[in-house]
């Protein structure tokens, strides 16, 4: 890659979704939006290198993805497609492509487009990712471990039902409001998830998932600056990526007891801090503000001896009041092992119907073996291990069982 | 405007007993009267149950009956409603009136051609 094509993949990254966006608004078809602005960076490619970038790359290819929609639609023009031509070529000219904050109302309507309830989670993930995010098919397919035609199905079924159904281009009424954004940070929180604590696949992609995730909670917190759990959302990921570098050695996971800290993000952790803080200010706690302040205090402790398990089991008693379900119960039980011991923990644990989860029977295995009953934590572990498929979980819990040495 | 059907997913069996059945057939009488002043209403219709139903096919120019309805399953399509709508958040709106009024999941789904 030339210097010019570095400046056109990050162009790419940073500008495919306000670009799509702002074409989705003016011409109201997502396949003709993105296939301009496809084509618009590909005459990026051309161009760029001999002309050098433009002074606003994003309006540039908007500006050329909106030349080259009306030369389409002028040439394909249907008596249907002539309305929408007609409209585009109305409309002032695209003086609204330098305004901030016009783009950004476009960007959100495209977020709560993609993440429409009426859309499977899955097929919303899938379109968060293509149109906003701009990855190709290809690496979305890999990302999430089906073939890539599965995955451009799920997309062109998806856009088929937007266009059918007509699922709306806007930002949601004030009573559907939050209601809409919690589906919004649940898309965002499975990207993220699906990067982070991956059943299996490519290093690399789960990392640009993770950034990914990021970048759309980022865009989300400015798009809707006034609602705590996107701030929670944002910091949660920033939090649990600051440990990313210290999560893994050789391919192996390390468990966050056995993390070297001084490899922790100490600049996403100060970021995810300060976000706690102005969440707990305006006191509307909700269940991503909640595993926010548990990775708060894990990042708070120095050591791992030094971490406030008293004030992690409050605060998953208080995520159980607001979202009770098996998993937060589970991830209490390892907070109990270090309050009140593995005896009680196990207790726990073992009344949870959890079985067909690898995490919790790692956890039960880490109970067994610290209350020294070492056959039931080798059979756990081997339990644990017929469940996950990650090569760094698989090599951290084979050397676990290892050490027992039963 | 696209139109929308909303269709009544009824489980099999006996309906309810009139004393819980009266108090629904009126809430789903005030919401038709609403869709209609709202000018949304198309069409509305309740249905037999599918013991009433014939399949019939045509099967190398020969007219073939059979009783019953094309798929067993646990529900059925019990009746629907109509409505016109400017994208599918309106539609949804009373999607859930109906759901609401007649405590049954309604599906809807938009209508691709028809009388304009």
């Amino acid at each position: 890659m030339g210097p010019a094509d570095h400046v056109i993949a990050a162009a790419f990254r940073e500008h495919h979704g306000r670009a799509v966006a702002v074409l989705v608004r003016r011409f109201g078809s997502i396949d003709l939006a993105e296939e301009c602005v496809h084509d618009a960076f590909v005459q990026a490619l051309e161009r760029w290198p001999i002309d050098g970038a433009p002074p606003s790359p994003a309006g540039w290819i908007i500006t050329t993805a909106r030349n080259r929609a009306i030369d389409r639609l002028r040439r394909e023009a249907t008596r249907e497609e002539r309305h929408s031509l007609a409209a585009a070529l109305a409309a002032p000219d695209d003086a609204d492509i330098d305004d901030e904050s016009a783009v950004s109302d476009d960007r959100l309507r495209l977020m709560f487009t993609c993440c429409h309830p009426a859309l499977a989670p899955a097929a919303q993930v899938a379109l968060t990712l293509r149109l906003l995010g701009g990855l190709t098919t290809d690496e979305i397919a890999r990302a999430f471990l089906v073939p890539e035609p599965t995955m451009a199905q799920r997309l062109v079924r998806a856009k088929a039902k937007i266009r059918d159904a007509k699922i709306p281009y806007r930002v949601p009424a004030r009573d559907d409001l939050p209601a809409r954004v919690r589906a919004v940070c649940a898309a965002v929180y499975l990207i993220f998830n699906e990067g982070y604590t991956a059943t299996a696949g490519d290093q690399l992609i789960r990392h640009g998932l993770c950034a990914e995730a990021l970048r759309l909670g980022r865009l989300l917190m400015e798009l809707v600056p006034d609602d705590p759990e996107v701030l929670g959302l944002f910091a949660l990921m920033r939090l649990i990526d600051a440990r990313r570098d210290a999560r893994t050695a050789d391919g192996e996971l390390v468990p966050l007891a056995a993390q070297d800290r001084a490899r922790w993000d100490r600049a996403a952790i100060a970021e995810g801090h300060g976000l706690v803080r102005r969440c707990l200010a305006i006191g509307q706690p909700g269940p991503y503000q909640i595993q926010a302040a548990i990775q708060a205090v894990h990042a708070d402790a120095h050591t791992a001896a030094a971490t406030d398990w008293r004030q992690i089991v409050a605060l998953y008693d208080q995520l159980l009041a607001h979202a009770p379900s098996p998993v937060v119960a589970l991830h209490r039980a390892v907070a109990v092992a270090e309050v009140g011991g593995p005896g009680p923990a196990l207790a726990l644990v073992d009344g949870l119907a959890l079985d067909g989860l690898h995490l919790f029977h790692a956890i039960r295995a880490d109970l067994l073996r610290r209350l020294g009953r070492l056959a039931e934590a080798a059979r756990a572990y081997e339990a644990a291990l017929a469940r996950t498929d990650n090569a760094a979980e698989r090599a951290h819990l084979a050397r676990r069982k290892a050490d027992l040495g039963t | 405007m696209t139109q929308y059907l909303l269709s009544i997913q009824q489980p099999d069996g006996a309906p309810p007993p009139p004393e819980r059945l009266g108090p629904i057939m009126t809430d789903v009488t005030a919401m038709i009267a609403d869709a209609k002043a709202a000018g949304v209403w198309v069409f509305n219709a309740g249905l037999t149950p599918p013991s009433s139903a014939t399949v019939v096919r045509v099967k190398d120019g020969e007219t073939l009956l059979t009783d019953g309805p094309y798929t067993e399953g646990k529900e059925h399509v019990g009746g629907f409603v109509i409505i016109r709508a400017p994208d599918l958040d309106a539609a949804m709106v009373w999607a859930a009136r109906l759901a609401r009024a007649i405590t049954l999941p309604i599906e809807v789904r938009p209508i691709a051609h028809g009388p304009s």
